[in-house]
C-alpha cells in the first residue's frame, strides 16, 4: 500500500467510486445478459415443444 | 470480412461469441496491469502529491466517455443510412457504458479538484461540457426505453444522436466561450493533462487507457448480444401469438 | 402554408391553447426569483439577463408538446403528411406558429419584467435583440424535440430531458449578449454566434424533424 499522505481520502474515494461504477455496469450487463439468454431459451423450448407434437400427429 | 456480414444477427452472435473471451481476457490483463501499476508503483508528483494517482482512472474514463459517443454516432449513421440492425443495437448498447464513464470522469474530477483547486465543482469549460454530455446520454437512453416499437426507437434515437452530436460540439464551444467571458482574468490551474508527462506516468496511463478500451468493447459486445436476444424473443413471441 | 399558420395560431389563441400560459409562467419566474434571492437591487441587476433568458427558455419549453401531439391524436398530422405541402415545410410553419405565440410574445413582455428585476438601462435594447434573435432557435429545436416524442402518451417530461441539452448553446450565447449589453461591453461575437445558431437550426432541423415525423407515421 503506497503512502498517500494528505490526499488519501481523495485518491481512495476516486478509485473506489470508479471501481464501484464499473463493477455496477459489468454486473448489470451480466445479469441482463443472463436474463435475456434464459428468457430466449425458455421461449425457444416452448415453441419446439409445441411444434413437435404437431409434427408427430402429421406422421 | 466486412461489417455487412455482421448485419446478419446470427453471424454476429457466432463471431462475437467466439471473440468475447479473448477481449475479456485482454481487458482483465490490461486493466489489471495499468491500474495496479498506476496505483502502487508510480511516484508522487512534486506538485500534486498522491492525487496524481487519480490520473490513471480520470483520463481514460474521460476519453472513453467521448469515444463512446463518437462510436454511437458512427453506428447510428450506419443504421440510418444502410439499415444495419446490429449497428443500431450496438449504439444502444454503448450508451450505458458511455454514461458510466462520464459519471466516473465527473466524480473523480470532483474528488481531484477538491484538494487541488479547493473546490468540488468549478464551472470550468471541461467540467461543464461533461455535465452536458451526461445529460445527452440520459436523454438518449430515456428515449430508447420510452418507445415500444423497436424499429421506430432505433430510427428516432439515431436521429437524436446525430442532431445531438452537432449540438454537443456547439455546446462545447459555447461553454468555452461563456467561461472565458466570466473569468477573464482568473486562470484555473490545469492539472496534469497538458503538462509534458513523465515516462513514469505515461506508460501505465497508456496501458490503462487500452484497458478501458477493452473494457468498453466487452461491455458493448455483451450488451449487444443481450439486445439481439431480447429482440429475437419479441419476434418469437409475436410469431407465437400469430401461429 | 398560410392557412396552416392561421389554423395553428387560431388554435393557440382559443381556450386551452396555452398562449397565455407561457406568458404567465414567464411572469411568475420573474416574480419568484427576487422572492427567492432577496430584494437587493444590485444582485438582481447582475442576474437579471440570465433569469430572463432562463425564464423565456422554460416558458417556450412549456408548450412544446402541444406542437405535434394534439395533431397526432386527432389524425390531422396524417392529413398534413399526405398533403402536397412538404413535411419540412409543415415543421417550419408549426415552429413559426409556436414562435409567434411564445417567443415573440416573450420578447415583447421581457422589458416589462426586466423593470421588476432592475436591469440596467443600457441592457434593454440588447435584451430585446438577443431574445428576438435567439427565441426562433428555441422554437425550431423544440419542434424537432417534439417530433421525437410524438408517439408517446406521456412524452412531456422526456421531451424536456431531450430538448434542454440542445438548448445549451442558444442559452449561453443569448444570455451572454444580454449580460454584456447590460454591462456595456462589446457583444458582436456572441450576437453573431447566436444568429448563426438560429440560422443553422432554421435551415437544417426541419429536415431532421420531418424525418422523425415520417418514422412516427410509418
Amino acid at each position: 500500500m503506497p503512502d498517500l499522505g494528505n490526499y488519501a481520502f481523495a485518491v481512495l474515494a476516486a478509485w473506489g467510486a470508479t471501481l464501484v461504477l464499473m463493477g455496477f455496469l459489468l454486473a448489470l450487463t451480466l445479469v441482463q445478459a443472463r436474463r435475456a439468454r434464459y428468457a430466449l431459451a425458455l421461449a425457444e423450448e416452448r415453441i419446439a415443444a409445441r411444434v413437435q407434437p404437431k409434427a408427430a400427429e402429421g406422421a | 470480412m466486412s461489417i455487412w456480414e455482421f448485419a446478419n444477427p446470427r453471424n454476429f452472435m457466432r463471431i462475437s461469441g467466439r471473440m468475447l473471451p479473448w477481449f475479456a481476457a485482454l481487458a482483465v490483463l490490461t486493466l489489471a496491469t495499468g491500474l495496479i501499476w498506476g496505483f502502487f508503483f508510480t511516484p508522487d508528483d512534486y506538485k500534486q502529491g498522491a492525487t496524481v494517482k487519480i490520473l490513471f482512472i480520470h483520463v481514460p474514463a474521460a476519453m472513453m466517455a467521448i469515444n463512446a459517443w463518437i462510436m454511437m454516432l458512427v453506428t447510428s449513421l450506419i443504421w440510418v443510412i444502410r439499415r444495419h440492425h446490429v449497428s443500431a443495437l450496438a449504439a444502444r448498447a454503448a450508451a450505458p457504458a458511455g454514461l458510466t464513464f462520464t459519471l466516473i470522469a465527473l466524480v473523480t474530477g470532483a474528488l481531484w479538484g477538491q484538494p487541488m483547486w479547493n473546490t468540488w465543482w468549478e464551472w470550468d469549460p471541461r467540467l461543464t461540457s461533461f455535465l452536458i454530455l451526461c445529460l445527452f446520454y440520459l436523454g438518449y437512453i430515456a428515449l430508447w426505453s420510452a418507445i415500444e416499437d423497436p424499429e421506430a426507437a432505433a430510427d428516432l434515437t439515431g436521429i437524436l444522436c446525430i442532431v445531438g452530436s452537432v449540438f454537443a460540439v456547439l455546446s462545447r464551444y459555447a461553454v468555452k466561450f461563456w467561461n472565458q467571458g466570466l473569468h477573464q482574468d482568473s486562470t484555473i490551474l490545469k492539472v496534469g493533462e497538458e503538462d509534458p508527462l513523465d515516462v513514469a506516468y505515461y506508460v501505465p496511463l497508456v496501458i490503462s487507457i487500452v484497458g478501458f478500451v477493452f473494457f468498453f468493447i466487452v461491455i458493448v459486445l455483451l450488451r449487444t448480444r443481450m439486445l439481439i436476444r431480447a429482440r429475437r424473443l419479441i419476434a418469437l413471441e409475436a410469431r407465437e401469438r400469430v401461429g | 402554408m398560410i392557412a396552416l399558420l392561421l389554423r395553428d395560431l387560431t388554435l393557440a389563441f382559443r381556450a386551452g391553447g396555452g398562449f397565455g400560459l407561457g406568458l404567465a409562467f414567464f411572469l411568475l419566474v420573474a416574480v419568484l426569483v427576487p422572492l427567492g434571492v432577496g430584494p437587493e437591487s444590485g444582485i438582481l441587476a447582475i442576474i437579471a439577463p440570465g433569469i430572463l433568458w432562463v425564464g423565456a427558455l422554460l416558458a417556450s419549453l412549456l408548450s412544446l408538446d402541444r406542437i405535434f401531439a394534439l395533431d397526432h391524436e386527432d389524425g390531422s398530422l396524417d392529413l398534413l403528411a399526405t398533403a402536397p405541402l412538404p413535411l419540412e415545410g409543415v415543421v417550419a410553419i408549426k415552429a413559426l406558429a409556436h414562435w409567434l405565440v411564445t417567443g415573440l410574445a416573450l420578447t415583447l413582455v421581457a422589458p416589462l419584467l426586466a423593470v421588476l428585476l432592475n436591469l440596467p438601462a443600457a441592457g434593454y435594447p440588447w435584451l430585446l435583440l438577443s431574445l428576438a434573435v435567439g427565441t426562433p432557435a428555441l422554437s425550431v429545436i423544440g419542434a424537432f424535440g417534439a417530433t421525437l416524442t410524438i408517439g408517446l402518451r406521456r412524452g412531456g417530461l422526456l421531451l424536456s430531458l431531450l430538448v434542454l441539452p440542445l438548448y445549451v448553446p442558444t442559452l449561453v450565447f443569448g444570455a451572454e449578449v444580454a449580460r454584456r449589453g447590460a454591462a456595456g461591453m462589446a457583444l458582436a461575437t456572441p450576437l453573431a454566434l447566436l444568429a448563426a445558431i438560429t440560422a443553422g437550426s432554421l435551415a437544417l432541423l426541419p429536415f431532421a424533424a420531418a424525418a422523425a415525423i415520417r418514422v412516427n407515421l410509418r
